[in-house]
């Protein structure tokens, strides 16, 4: 019998406790596959963020570090200037990231750090239980925002690729979904070739996932899917929105 | 053996680098010192000092209220710092930019043209601080001459034009110095 | 060696280089941003690395993310910069990841004033962040001295695997004393591949986390923090005693900048003939509390006096090891002024006076 399918060699046997239809486990399956592909297991080092994806070390068998929450991109910094030789990434979610952690992703990008930064945008905070994001829809509603996002009051949802794609150090920065299996291809291959440029000491390479939360959406996981699609895609652009190569012409 | 000096004048007369000088020169005789900076909001204003301590004995407080030896380059300093001179102690003042003689008679005071030496032997006033650093030594005592002298050398030595000016400028202070002492 | 006249910022970072120390990260404040000067200059000379960070709060996470990868790391700060570096202690603490950490302590509380302080004793010894965790908190007197202890706090850090923290103030830091590099040997890193994030080739993967989702496991491991911090009560206690051979009625306690300056008194009233000595902590986590506690039970010894720059925060330290067994007097100053000679002379003599001698 021919294996078409299986676990990644950079993933454990552990079983994820991520609610079903969560596509934080689909993030994770890209990730180890593309360190398997690369054949950098044994030089990988990731960060796990404070969220639902706290305990990612469980499921990467790789070295692994905790962050405190949104600090990821400056230990990362830390672990990259002294092990220039490691792969060096993080994985944060998006009030890890656009909120407690901002000042730590923007100044990790500008000082063009040669890390990876893997962000998964569901525009909620999932652990906590479902509470209001930076990157939450305006008029979605949250235990925070019940009445849905009041842009008048909390501003509109923060765009962190374009935000980071204003800045002059040459980088890699690309969003795409995991709403549907084409679209998990193609963010395949902006994971892979984010990991690339760090392989090849080019730059600082961003990848934004649009992720769902069935469980805090409060929507079935196809539903998920669909409410992704039809809400999050027209405000998020999918996209390339940087390369090394543009940025250096 | 103890003596405390502090150092004042305005900042970019290079008041903090004739004490740093001063330091290495004790520090050249094998004494204890401690030199130590004013910082903070004391700093504003334009006025700097330091303090610099030399003993035979490990440096105790390098805090010091009454310092036995006040070097005063400019008028501000003068008048901080007068009143703190220990009993006994020397006050040398920079007579190029003020014309005050102090009323306390517990103390030696001594009147040096630190900038007019400057002028005279370089055509600028800038080296003031290497004259009141040979004058300090004149009046004082508190170390040979020759271990100044050495440390000035060191630290010129990629500039042989500048050094030969400075020692030249060191010397008239030295003479100065020791004369206005014994007067 | 000969001696180098040198600005106790910049002994920092020699020192932390002379102790194979080759990553700093930092954000500049007053009065130790000359540690980062010094460093920006001198790490790439010899191929360390140097990155200011945006923040304290970044620059001690990239502490954390060094000492994970298991290199020797520094980095220093000042008061308001090392409340923001709380977090990072506490996990550092929790993950049991070895690092040297300098407080040159600014009068506080919030912004403060930038001068010479000890108001943050009880932060650094009590861990300023959250968690059942303490720092071993290391108080140098001189500008030697903080050589000596910077190049120490690197294998300390190491054999306990927790961080170390040098405490100054601005004196230290802003003046210049003459320096040995070579008065202590430094001591090559222990091994890290067991436990460091070097990349998992040809060995099991290594975890660097703090994370205890068993209660019962994180009680055990509370339990292994509160036995580590019991053994450095009894193999690293430092503290100076002077003048205290000759059965003082009266015995000084002070740390740091002050030690320094109730020396000096010391010497005045010894002259006059009042038998008084001094006890100095040099750690002060852990306390030497079974040294102070012998004396407190001493006939001769009539009273403790002590003298810091805060409003008694050591003060709790001696009350509890001493036992109270003898009156414990206090002077202090406090906003950044340091007490100068003049005034803790006549605080030591009325102390000398009251015990009775
Ligand atoms: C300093 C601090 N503040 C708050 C928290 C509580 N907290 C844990 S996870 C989280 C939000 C996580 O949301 P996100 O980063 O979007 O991740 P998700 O769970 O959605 O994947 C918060 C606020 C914390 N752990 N630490
Ligand atoms: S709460 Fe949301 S983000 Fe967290 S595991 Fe469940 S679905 Fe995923
Ligand atoms: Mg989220």
């Amino acid at each position: 019998m021919k294996t078409i399918f299986e676990r990644p060699d950079s993933m454990t046997e552990k079983v994820t406790h991520y609610c079903p239809g969560c596509t934080h486990g689909v993030a994770h399956r890209l990730v180890a596959e593309v360190v398997d592909e690369l054949g950098i297991k044994d030089r990988t080092v990731g960060f796990a963020p404070v969220g639902c994806s706290v305990l990612i070390y469980e499921y990467m068998d790789t070295d692994y570090q905790q962050a405190a929450h949104g600090r990821a991109p400056a230990c990362a910094t830390g672990t990259k200037r002294v092990r220039p030789d490691l792969m060096v990434y993080t994985y944060q979610g998006d009030g890890d990231l656009a909120s407690i952690g901002t000042a730590e992703i923007i100044h990790a990008a500008n000082r063009g750090e040669k890390i990876t930064v893997v962000f998964i945008n569901n525009a909620i905070y999932g652990m906590t239980g479902g509470q209001m994001a930076p990157t939450t829809m305006p008029g979605q509603r949250t235990t925070t925002s019940p009445m849905g996002r009041d842009t008048g009051s909390v501003g509109f949802p923060v765009r962190v690729s374009e935000m980071l794609s204003t800045l002059a150090t040459p980088m890699y920065v690309v969003r795409a979904s995991l709403h549907s299996p084409y679209n998990i291809i193609q963010a395949k291959k902006a994971v892979r070739k984010a990991f690339q440029y760090q392989l090849d000491g080019t730059c600082f390479s961003f990848v934004e996932l649009l992720s769902t939360c069935p469980t805090n959406w409060g929507i079935t996981p196809t539903g998920s899917n669909k409410w992704l699609e039809e809400n999050m895609l027209p405000y998020y652009p999918l996209g390339v929105f940087r390369t090394p190569e543009d940025d250096l012409k | 053996m103890l003596n405390e000096v502090t150092l004042a004048g305005f900042g970019g007369q290079g008041i903090m680098t004739t004490g740093k000088f001063l330091a290495e020169a004790a520090l050249g005789k094998d004494l204890e010192v401690a030199w130590v900076p004013s910082y903070g909001p004391e700093m504003r204003g334009g006025t700097a000092y330091c303090t610099v301590v030399v003993s035979d004995r490990p440096v105790g407080s390098p805090i010091v209220n009454n310092p036995n030896i006040i070097v005063a380059m400019n008028r501000p300093s003068y008048d901080k710092f007068e009143p703190m001179v220990k009993s006994g102690g020397l006050l040398l003042i920079n007579s190029s930019l003020m014309d005050v003689k102090s009323d306390r008679t517990d103390i030696i005071q001594v009147q040096i043209p630190c900038n007019q030496i400057s002028i005279d032997l370089s055509g600028t006033g800038r080296s003031a601080n290497i004259a009141v650093l040979g004058a300090l030594i004149g009046a004082s005592g508190i170390l040979p001459y020759e271990t100044i002298e050495e440390v000035v050398t060191r630290k010129f030595a990629k500039k042989p034009k500048v050094l030969d000016i400075n020692l030249k400028i060191l010397r008239k202070g030295y003479e100065l110095g020791v004369e206005a002492a014994k007067g | 060696m000969a001696k180098l006249l040198m600005k106790g910022a910049e002994a920092i970072g020699e020192a932390a280089i002379r102790a194979g120390c080759l990553a700093y990260f930092a954000y500049p404040i007053t009065p130790q941003s000359e540690v980062a000067e010094y460093l920006a200059k001198r790490l790439p000379e010899v191929g360390g690395t140097f990155v200011q960070a945006e923040s304290e709060v970044a620059a001690s996470q990239m502490v954390y993310g060094a000492a994970g990868a298991g290199v020797r790391v520094f980095t220093s700060s000042s008061s308001p910069g090392v409340s923001l570096m709380a977090e990072a202690m506490s996990y550092m603490s929790g993950s049991e990841l070895p690092a040297v950490f300098v407080n040159i302590v600014r009068a506080g509380p919030g912004l403060g004033g930038i001068l010479p302080s000890q108001s943050d004793y009880n932060q650094a010894t009590r861990g300023a962040g959250h968690g059942d965790y303490h720092f071993m908190i290391l108080a140098p007197a001189t500008v030697q001295e903080l050589v000596d202890w910077m190049i120490k706090a690197f294998p300390l850090s190491e054999k306990y695997m927790n961080p170390v923290m040098i405490m100054g103030d601005g004196l230290i830091a802003q003046m210049m004393e003459p320096v040995d590099f070579d008065s202590v040997k430094a001591e090559d890193i222990i091994e890290v591949e067991s436990w460091a994030t070097t990349g998992a080739k040809g060995r099991k993967r290594n975890l660097i986390n703090s994370l205890f989702l068993d209660p019962l496991k994180l009680e055990e491991f509370n339990h292994k923090l509160a036995a580590k911090y019991q053994r450095m009560a009894e193999e690293d206690v430092y503290y100076e005693k002077y003048l205290m051979d000759d059965e003082p009625a009266l015995i000084a306690v002070a740390y740091g900048t002050t030690a320094r300056i109730v020396k000096t008194a010391i010497d005045v009233l010894r002259a006059e003939g009042m038998k008084i000595g001094l006890f100095r902590p040099i750690s002060l986590f852990p306390f030497p509390k079974v040294e102070l506690r012998e004396e407190s039970a001493k006939d001769h010894v009539r009273g403790f006096s002590v003298v810091e720059m805060s409003n008694g925060q050591m003060l709790d330290d001696v009350k509890w090891a001493t036992l109270e067994r003898k009156p414990v007097g206090f002077f202090s100053r406090n906003g950044g002024i340091v007490p100068n000679p003049e005034e803790t002379i006549d605080f030591l003599r009325k102390e000398y006076e009251r015990t009775g001698a």
